[in-house]
């Protein structure tokens, strides 16, 4: 694998040499540290998950994976998470299109304030959902306890994602696009959905998935708005959680398994959707 | 025999904030001619090909185009081609799609598109690029996509901003002489603007001098070259340099070893050879002066640095003006 990637990393060889591309000796030591890098800390834990996932054969796997609690937090959390990653995919661009095209008083401090789900420690973003929407909520919204308060919570800490993700392609469009578009006849609307979104669609899809895969996995936040009661409001993480507490690793392996492949296909499957979408054109 | 009016600009003011871009501006377009923007950067050629367009406003003043009034017509509805410097090439677009954008817009059946498509991308010699992205053309290639894209909605005005400005001096010069005969062979009436007086002065039939938002002159490009209205105009479409007080082109000077009536002696500082010209640089009274002759003369003349001879103004001499 490592021999494969050092020849797509290499010039193209010259055509008639078919000499074996040899790395200068600084590309081999940026490429050996990357890939140790990525193997410490991304691919060997990940590897021993798995592995431990399967301690007890597959079938066990099975089992720990479909018992009624673990199945229910797992559909309630791939389904959450599906929602929240297409409400923040429309929102996400449309607040990314106000802050890049429009001028108002402010701008700067909302630009800051997006940023703020990132910063915060997920646990303190539960607290001040609990403060502003549990039972003593102020606005007398109150969502602890329930579903709608899981999606809050992932509403909250995947806003960024879309947003940072298509801001800085939009800064980028060129301006020009849109008025000869205008110029060759093209409503505004035409010009939106022709010239466009058509330049944002990558971004729009990265910045999903990473909404997506970050929502499947979060904990913080949801712990304590959700209440944690199985079959209704427990989602994954917190039930991996639960399981470790009950000293059942490989359940607990087993369902990070499923989470891990879940992230796998999301991400592979829209970077297969953006290769082929970007060459229909 | 006079040429109807096609675009009519008539006292178009345009601030952008508190700077004023244009000022009272009033400019007529013949039909079917070759009109350039002349003028530094800066001048407000840019804007008033936008106005024209219908991608900028003016704040008071109107457009009309065809005789009618366009001045609150949206750019959609002005029947405009608009090609912009930097191309404004739909990069998710092939080139084929690109020039086809308009006619698609328009809801033109299928095998209609294909066919015009083809016909542009052949007069733009792209027939072979239909199935390229922009980014695997050069900027030559780009701008003449941006161009036939222009061209398929068959625009009554094709407006050009600095079309050439982004590209290398060789391809520019190329295509300066490909869209002269672009012109010839379409006849659409068609604005450019340009900061190059060369440009302008080897493509246009018409020039229009604009700085500080404000017309400077318009006419024909031996005309403003041969006749500046003021010594703006004429700095900026030539070299120039001064005797005896005046502004003169230095090719329009007559230098002698003989005094002669209306003369003045100078000084030979430095003789350049520049190919076939050969450039005399000359102290007058102590100011810098040149002039521009051709080898043959150079070498009649023997001229030598610290030499004395005399020069006046030709007879035949364009225009002379006084500096200010």
């Amino acid at each position: 694998m490592t021999a494969e990637t050092a020849t797509r990393t290499a010039p193209p060889p010259r055509a008639g040499a078919r000499r074996r591309a040899r790395l200068s000796g600084g590309t081999a030591l940026g490429l050996g540290s990357a890939v140790l890098y990525l193997s410490l800390i991304v691919l060997i834990p990940l590897a021993l998950v798995v592995w431990r996932s399967t301690d007890e054969g597959l079938g066990y796997f099975w089992r720990a994976v479909t018992t009624p609690d673990a199945w229910a937090a797992l559909t309630l959390t791939i389904g959450a998470s599906a929602i929240v990653a297409l409400i923040n995919l429309v929102l996400g661009t449309v607040i990314a299109w106000v802050l890049v095209r429009d001028r108002f008083p402010g701008k700067g401090i909302v630009d800051t304030l997006i940023d703020l789900p990132f910063a915060l420690p997920t646990i303190v973003a539960g607290l001040v959902l609990l403060a502003l929407y549990g039972p003593e909520s102020p606005l007398g919204v109150n969502l602890a306890y329930s579903r709608a308060g899981v999606g809050l919570a992932l509403l909250f800490v995947t806003l960024p994602f879309v947003v940072r993700t298509v801001q800085p392609v939009l800064i980028e469009l060129d301006k020009d696009m849109e008025q000869a578009a205008a110029s060759l006849g093209a409503s505004p609307f035409q010009t939106f959905r022709r010239i466009v979104l058509p330049n944002l669609v990558p971004a729009m899809l990265s910045g999903t998935a990473l909404a997506f895969t970050r929502a499947i996995s979060e904990f913080g936040s949801i712990v304590l708005i959700s209440g944690n009661l199985p079959f209704k409001t427990q989602v994954a993480a917190v039930n991996i959680f639960s399981q470790i507490e009950g000293d059942n690793t490989t359940g607990a392996a087993a369902i990070s398994t499923v989470l891990l492949i879940v992230a796998l296909v999301a991400l592979v499957s829209l970077d297969l959707l953006q290769r082929w979408g970007s060459r229909r054109g | 025999m006079t040429t109807p009016v096609h675009i009519e600009v008539r006292d178009v003011n345009k601030s952008f904030g508190t700077t004023p871009v244009l000022r009272e501006v009033s400019v007529d377009v013949a039909s079917g001619s070759l009109t350039a923007l002349l003028g530094p950067s800066g001048g407000g050629k840019s804007t008033l090909l936008r106005v024209i367009a219908g991608l900028e406003h003016p704040d008071t003043g109107t457009v009309r185009i065809s005789g009618v009034d366009a001045t609150r017509l949206a750019p959609q509805r002005r029947n405009v081609g608009f090609v912009f410097q930097h191309y404004a090439a739909f990069k998710h677009m092939t080139v084929f799609r690109n020039v086809a954008f308009g006619l698609e817009i328009r809801k033109r059946p299928k095998n209609e598109i294909r066919e015009r498509v083809m016909e542009l991308l052949e007069l733009v010699h792209l027939e072979r690029m239909a199935d390229r992205y922009p980014s695997q053309l050069s900027g030559g290639q780009r701008q003449r996509m941006a161009l036939a894209r222009a061209l398929a909605v068959e625009p009554e005005v094709l407006l050009l901003d600095e079309p050439f400005g982004a590209l290398d001096a060789q391809v520019r010069k190329e295509l300066r002489t490909w869209l002269r005969r672009l012109h010839d062979e379409v006849h659409v009436t068609t604005v450019f603007v340009t900061h190059d007086q060369e440009e302008a002065i080897e493509v246009a039939d018409t020039v229009v001098v604009l700085a500080d938002g404000a017309v400077e002159q318009v006419g024909s490009p031996a005309d403003v070259y041969d006749n500046p209205a003021n010594p703006f105009v004429m700095r900026f479409l030539g070299p120039v340099t001064e005797i005896g007080g005046n502004l003169v082109r230095p090719h329009d000077i007559e230098i002698t070893a003989e005094p002669r009536p209306g003369s003045s002696q100078a000084t030979v500082a430095r003789v350049v050879r520049l190919g076939f010209e050969v450039r005399v640089e000359l102290l007058i009274d102590d100011r810098e002066a040149w002039v521009q002759v051709t080898r043959g003369v150079a070498e009649q003349l023997a001229l030598n640095p610290g030499d004395t001879v005399n020069v006046r103004p030709a007879h035949r001499a364009s225009r002379s003006l006084p500096p200010h």
